[in-house]
């Protein structure tokens, strides 16, 4: 099972012939991921040679999933351009579009969600890493050997934070650990992830990872409270940012009183999430609900 | 900025009376003249309360203006130097209403906040007479047409006699939020003349960096002055860096993973006479010998650093480069580097990056395990280095 991603997801990529679709294609590809096709109007039907596989360039999503039955797109498209991607994608009906590119206008994000959404089309990100349901499939940029498959779900907003939380409980491993985007607006929120954890037969605890900025923290603290019945550890990063800075993620800014990680970290508290201070120290928080278990 | 954000407005066909910037006092009376003698003298800085603060006074001659601008030009307000003033007419005001439009995060789409009962902080309105407040949700699907701003002014209550003029004033903010990519544009307050007219008599606009690449007439919008000179050298490198006031430099890879090393390094200086991170530094993916040896220089340049913690999780980037990096940095700044580096490595390739740095044992470094170890020691040095 794992959560929006499988063994029998196929993968094509937008913007796989730049350089970093490249790269990421060829790491996707060694960690196991079906990868069907690249989408490329200039270079439609020329064939891409990596490690061994040949990899078919499509016009455009609609071809590649007519040709492929591609059921995922990854997108590694210039932020100018990833509007228009992510509404092709959306268009042609590709079930799950994950948006890696970093630097989207919000504008644009919030025009392309809505868009997706009345489309049908799941989004995650933008400015994310993507997600991997380790010994499945790899849709991203996640490196895929820090850990192995196991029963602990991951949520979060970071990139690094993920990897840094992978790599805590490599030896447990993970059914799926999913990267939201730390942008203002994104596609698949802690909650969509929450739900689809709590509903996964594979998933037995679930780790959660915010930071400061917004609410949403806030608003899955009370949808844990009423919805999720598995044990959930949560971390918050950001309880030395100043007021209205902006954090390297383009979300990540206190704002007056509000969007703090103290805010947070007290709302997830109160619903009975226990929160550690430090990433090891929720890791310790997690072992210890597994080990009893 | 107030004037900035005014200029935007101007530019949307927003009724607004920009007025006149200066820097000078000496320069206040022309401006008061040509602002109609009776003006408001405005500091300009980026932070709210400016009338609290008395950044902001009336004159009633040109020969005051220059004495409410000696006042204002070079005060502080909120820890921000005031290095201009806005000489505008004093305007003949009957009412303040409120206004923005902003992007919704909780519902990922855009609000309209309006309320004729402007003038003080909309969030005081908000939570003492939330009535009075009104919310309109726009669909960025949609944007704001001639239904969604009859709504607006609808559900804001503006008298019917200036609806009309709302409406279009209401489009034109519209224009400004959308076209000029902003997160937030706010006007507060917006005033009814005594003629019956609307204007924008103050406001703030935020414009989405992201968004930089189709609005090249943006980058005139950043002040030099007004920033941190460190923050100002950083940027200049493509380096993601903001000054904070603690002690221990802070370089990582990773906006989350850098916000939770500054958490961790404050966290483990409760244990050092309460010893704090002195910057966010994220060097991202590659972690070169040069982009390593940038976010040091920059990290040295701080007086408050008396240590240095690089925490590096190598997920894309490999620590035997964040290792070579680190390495080639040091003999990059030579006699310049004097202050105690703690090393944490893990992730990928991540013996062979240990191993390099134990092989060129460099007498400024010292490599911990573990993240929260790796903190507690950098805590630990930058109590001991403490002037």
């Amino acid at each position: 099972m794992a959560i929006f991603l499988t063994e029998n997801s196929k993968v094509i990529v937008q913007g796989m012939t730049g350089s970093e679709g490249m790269k990421h294609t060829t790491r996707m590809l060694a960690s196991g991921t079906t990868i069907v096709g690249g989408v490329n109007p200039r270079k439609a039907g020329e064939t891409v040679s990596i490690d061994g596989n040949d990899i078919p360039v499509f016009g455009s999503v609609a071809d590649a999933m007519e040709e492929t039955g591609a059921d995922v797109s990854v997108l590694f498209v210039p932020p100018a351009f990833t509007k228009a991607a992510v509404i092709e994608a959306a268009d042609a009906g590709i079930p799950l579009a994950i948006v890696i590119t970093e630097g989207v206008p919000v504008h644009d994000t919030a025009e392309f969600r809505a868009y997706a959404e009345a489309k049908g089309t799941r989004v995650i990100g933008p400015n994310c890493p993507g997600l991997i349901s380790p010994g499945k499939s790899n849709a991203g940029i996640i490196p895929a050997d820090i850990t192995k498959a196991g029963r602990v779900g991951l949520v979060s907003k970071s990139g690094t934070l993920t990897y840094q939380m992978m790599f805590e409980l490599r030896d447990f491993g993970f059914s799926s650990c999913i990267g939201i985007g730390g942008d203002p607006i994104i596609g698949t929120t802690h909650i969509d992830a929450l739900k689809a954890f709590e509903e996964d037969p594979e998933t037995d605890a679930i780790v959660m990872i915010g930071e400061i900025g917004g609410d949403a923290e806030e608003r899955a603290a009370a949808y844990i409270k009423d919805h999720v019945t598995k044990p959930v550890v949560g971390y918050v990063a950001g309880f030395t940012a100043p007021e209205g800075k902006t954090m390297g993620h383009a979300g990540a800014i206190v704002s007056g009183s509000s969007g703090t990680a103290q805010a947070k970290k007290e709302a997830l508290e109160a619903v009975g999430v226990k929160v550690g201070k430090t990433p090891s120290e929720t890791a310790t928080l997690m072992r210890e609900i597994l080990e009893r278990s | 900025m107030e004037y900035q954000a005014k200029e935007l407005f101007a530019k949307h066909g927003v009724p607004v009376t920009v007025g006149t910037v200066v820097t000078d006092p000496a320069d206040a009376a022309a401006a008061a003249e040509a602002n109609g003698g009776k003006v408001v003298v405005k500091a300009q800085v980026k932070v709210g309360g400016r009338g609290k603060a008395g950044g902001v006074k009336l004159a009633q001659d040109p020969q005051e203006a220059v004495a409410k601008a000696e006042e204002i030009l070079g005060m502080d307000i909120k820890g921000h130097t005031v290095h201009r003033a806005l000489i505008a007419p004093a305007a003949d005001i009957a009412e303040e209403y409120y206004f923005s439009f902003l992007v919704d995060r909780a519902n990922r789409n855009y609000l309209c906040i309006a309320s004729i009962e402007g003038g003080v902080e909309i969030e005081v309105t908000a939570v003492e007479n939330p009535d009075a407040v009104a919310k309109v949700a726009v669909d960025p699907q949609v944007g704001v047409d001639d239904a969604k701003a009859d709504e607006i002014v609808a559900a804001t209550g503006f008298p019917a006699e200036i609806a009309d003029e709302a409406k279009s004033v209401i489009k034109s903010l519209w224009d400004v939020f959308i076209k000029e990519d902003a997160s937030l544009v706010e006007v507060n307050p917006l005033v009814r003349l005594g003629d019956g007219s609307l204007e924008a008599l103050d406001g703030k606009v935020s414009l989405d960096t992201n968004a930089d690449f189709r609005h090249e007439d943006h980058a005139a919008f950043e002040l030099v002055e007004d920033a941190d000179p460190l923050e100002l050298a950083a940027a200049e490198k493509g380096l993601n860096y903001v000054k904070l006031d603690g002690s221990v430099g802070i370089i990582g890879n990773g906006a989350g993973l850098v916000m939770s090393t500054l958490d961790v390094v404050a966290y483990a200086g409760e244990e050092h006479g309460g010893v704090k991170p002195a910057n966010f530094l994220d060097i991202g993916g590659g972690a070169s010998a040069e982009v390593m040896a940038n976010g040091l220089h920059i990290i040295i340049g701080d007086e408050q650093v008396r240590s240095v913690f690089v925490n590096v999780f190598g997920g894309i980037t490999s620590c035997d480069a964040v290792a070579n990096g680190i390495v080639g940095a040091l003999q990059k700044l030579g006699d310049e580097a004097t202050k105690p580096l703690v090393v944490r490595l893990d992730g990928n390739n991540v013996e062979e990056g240990r191993r390099i740095l134990n092989e060129a044992n460099h007498p400024l470094v010292t490599l911990v395990d573990t993240m929260d170890g790796a903190a507690d020691k950098a805590a630990e040095l930058a109590a001991a280095n403490r002037a």
